[in-house]
């Protein structure tokens, strides 16, 4: 059909060859030209910018500001205090360890996580699974990579954290930890596991591309050889694969990295270190990453020194978004050597 | 997806390895539990839904009240859903197009080439809560102050076309990839008759390259609709936290657009128990709405890829 109407175009174009092109080539190439350069400079811009408005944070604190040293709440109230109050001078003390360990916590708890079952059910999808499951699969993982991040939010708020609440956390635990934070359900655990959800579904989908790409003659090589198909598969495809499999870890680990709305609902407002050496009680205690503390300290725009904070902020996710993307492209360009090309 | 090696005998697993088995069991647990998540979020979303939504909701506007059943519907938010979409789309759509064909027909200077897609891949990977507040930054400033509101010299920056506006580039990434694959999957000897009939290369392009491709950009339009609909920082940051419509000015359209106002996503955040306004029935009831909304958008595409494939690719 397809095929047809091409031909049919083609047919009125040769009736109206004599007409003189109202475009020529060169004057599409510039204009389409033009609104690309217009994005990369719009992109050049945000860089730009999110950085400058940045800058007087990192500047008035230097190194201190990876630090930890203080609750980064009430620094952030501060801040913003500084700012509304007129003629105080400008406050940025900022202490930010406890968001950034909050940070590296979430997303790499789900992203390890959704690492291992992505590449499970992905193996799953493309190879093992009879043709029903597959077809059942294959809108799941659909269906889950479409939900808006706000319903899970919501679920997450809903159902898991009164679950965890109410069944998870024993009162001991709750007592022994009072005098320095509540635990409510809303904490680390619940968020990774929403995370992981959230992510999985992205990671499933690219890696299932690579594993479909390799050679189907390779993996015959081998079955020939008399190895079985689950080894087969692992040994050759999933190998083959590593670039697809690093190209969605990194998608994946940005999307986590910037998850802030979902983050800002389930992981508890507070900007809490929680600590791995505290047993059991590690995995309900609240933290709230760095996107998630810009979401909920938006109201700092109208203050300078806040705005500040929160721009500086913006930058360190765009500066991992970036780093990311590179790490991921380094990784693959030391692969492509030993693998096909997908 | 391709079709998977057809084997004539399926080996059975009976002969594996123990280990191999229980890898193989553990892919048929994760299956079905990703299965089992999906069925759930689905149904208990219905459930709720079922429970909460009522025809009036989406007929009444929000009003502020003391109790669930005086808080009004979700009219407001609704249509704002509506109209950032569109907004959004009508700039990702063009955009994306343009530079999915630069990309794949012209893609001269070859280090420009690249220096787009990786923009294109910076722009996917940063998160939407950077594009908002750099949408602060662009709106806020005195050149743009007709598309928001404007006192005393202070620019709100808080409207329908800056929300719009930083949506569409949520949406980019997806419409120039989607775009871009469907370009790239037309053989070289469809461009080449066209050529040689003396057609020009941008001819070629709008004639038949980009009619051919019309599933792909459908797809690609779809899924960054989906995605714009989802999206919550934007509308948080740049739509204002509000319930209502705020219009601002006073020509009709554009008194609503230049105005702050909120969106479905935006409702269900505020309307959770974390949120300020704490509703939790609306909130169901809306994010029913917002998830009925997205899967129907997820059949459409279903169905834009079944008739594709039927209708035969190139090679075929």
């Amino acid at each position: 059909m397809a095929t047809q109407a091409y031909s049919l175009d083609l047919e009125e174009e040769l009736l109206s060859a004599e007409e003189v092109p109202r475009w020529s080539d060169r004057r599409a190439e510039l204009t389409l030209g033009a609104r690309v350069v217009a994005v990369v400079g719009l992109l050049v811009a945000m860089v730009v910018f999110v950085f400058i408005r940045g800058w007087p944070s990192f500047q008035h604190n230097g190194l201190s500001w990876f630090t930890a040293g203080g609750s980064v709440d009430n620094q952030l109230q501060t801040i913003f205090m500084s700012g509304e109050t007129p003629g105080a001078e400008p406050v940025y003390t900022l202490h930010a360890w406890p968001l950034i360990w909050s940070t590296f916590l979430i997303t790499g708890g789900a992203v390890a996580i959704a690492f291992t079952c992505s590449l499970f059910v992905s193996v799953f999808i493309v190879e093992f699974a009879p043709e029903w499951m597959r077809n059942i699969l294959q809108p799941v993982v659909r269906l889950l990579a479409s939900v808006p991040s706000v319903v899970y939010g919501l679920i997450g708020v809903l159902v898991l954290v009164p679950f965890v609440n109410n069944h998870l956390i024993t009162e001991s635990s709750r007592a022994s930890v009072d005098h320095i934070i509540s635990l409510t359900g809303y904490g680390l655990g619940t968020a990774v596991v929403i995370l992981t959800v959230m992510i999985a579904p992205l990671m499933i989908s690219i890696f299932c591309d690579g594993l479909n790409a390799v050679r189907k003659s390779w993996l015959e090589g081998s079955l020939a050889a008399g190895v079985n198909r689950w080894r087969t598969f692992w040994k050759i495809a999933v190998r083959t694969a590593r670039p697809a499999l690093v190209a969605g870890t990194v998608i994946a680990t940005a999307r986590a990295i910037g998850e802030a709305i979902m983050l800002a609902m389930v992981s508890g407002g507070v900007g809490f270190t929680p600590n791995p050496f505290d047993g059991a009680i590690f995995f309900v205690e609240p933290s709230r990453p760095i996107a998630p503390t810009i979401v909920a300290n938006i109201d700092g725009l109208a203050s300078a020194p806040s705005k500040s904070t929160l721009f500086a902020f913006a930058s360190l996710l765009l500066f991992s978004a970036a780093m990311l993307s590179f790490a991921g492209w380094i990784a693959r360009q030391s692969m492509k050597k030993y693998t096909a090309h997908v | 997806m391709s079709t998977p090696v057809k084997y004539d005998a399926v080996e059975s697993s009976a002969a594996w390895r123990f280990s191999d088995r229980i890898g193989l069991a553990f892919c048929w647990f994760l299956g079905l539990l990703f299965c089992a998540i999906a069925a759930a979020i689905v149904i208990y979303m219905l459930v709720k839904g079922i429970q909460y939504v009522r025809p009036e909701l989406l007929t009444t506007s929000p009003t502020t009240g003391f109790t669930q059943a005086k808080t009004g519907g979700f009219l407001d938010p609704l249509i704002g859903t509506f109209i950032v979409a569109a907004i959004g789309i009508a700039i990702a759509l063009p955009l994306g197009i343009a530079i999915a064909v630069w990309l794949s027909e012209f893609g001269r200077p070859f280090a420009l080439a690249r220096v787009v897609e990786s923009t294109v891949e910076m722009i996917a990977g940063t998160p939407s809560i950077v594009l908002a507040l750099f949408g602060t930054v662009i709106f806020s400033s005195t050149a743009l102050a007709f598309l928001s509101r404007e006192s005393g010299g202070v620019v709100f920056g808080r409207s329908f076309f800056a929300a719009g506006a930083m949506l569409s580039l949520v949406a980019l990434p997806l419409v120039v990839s989607a775009t871009r694959e469907g370009l790239q999957a037309i053989p070289a000897h469809v461009r080449e008759a066209s050529y040689a009939v003396g057609k020009t290369k941008i001819a070629t392009t709008r004639r038949i390259l980009l009619p051919a491709a019309r599933p792909s950009v459908a797809t690609g339009a779809m899924l960054g609709l989906g995605r714009i609909i989802g999206d919550t920082a934007i509308i948080v940051v740049l739509l204002g936290a509000l319930q209502n419509f705020e219009p601002t000015g006073s020509v009709f359209p554009f008194d609503y657009l230049q105005g702050a106002g909120s969106t479905l996503t935006n409702y269900v955040y505020s309307n959770a128990p974390t949120g300020e306004l704490n509703n939790p029935q609306k909130a169901y009831a809306a994010a029913f709405v917002l998830l009925v909304l997205v899967l129907f958008l997820n059949a459409a595409v279903d169905v834009v890829h079944r008739r594709s494939r039927k209708a035969g690719s190139w090679n075929s």
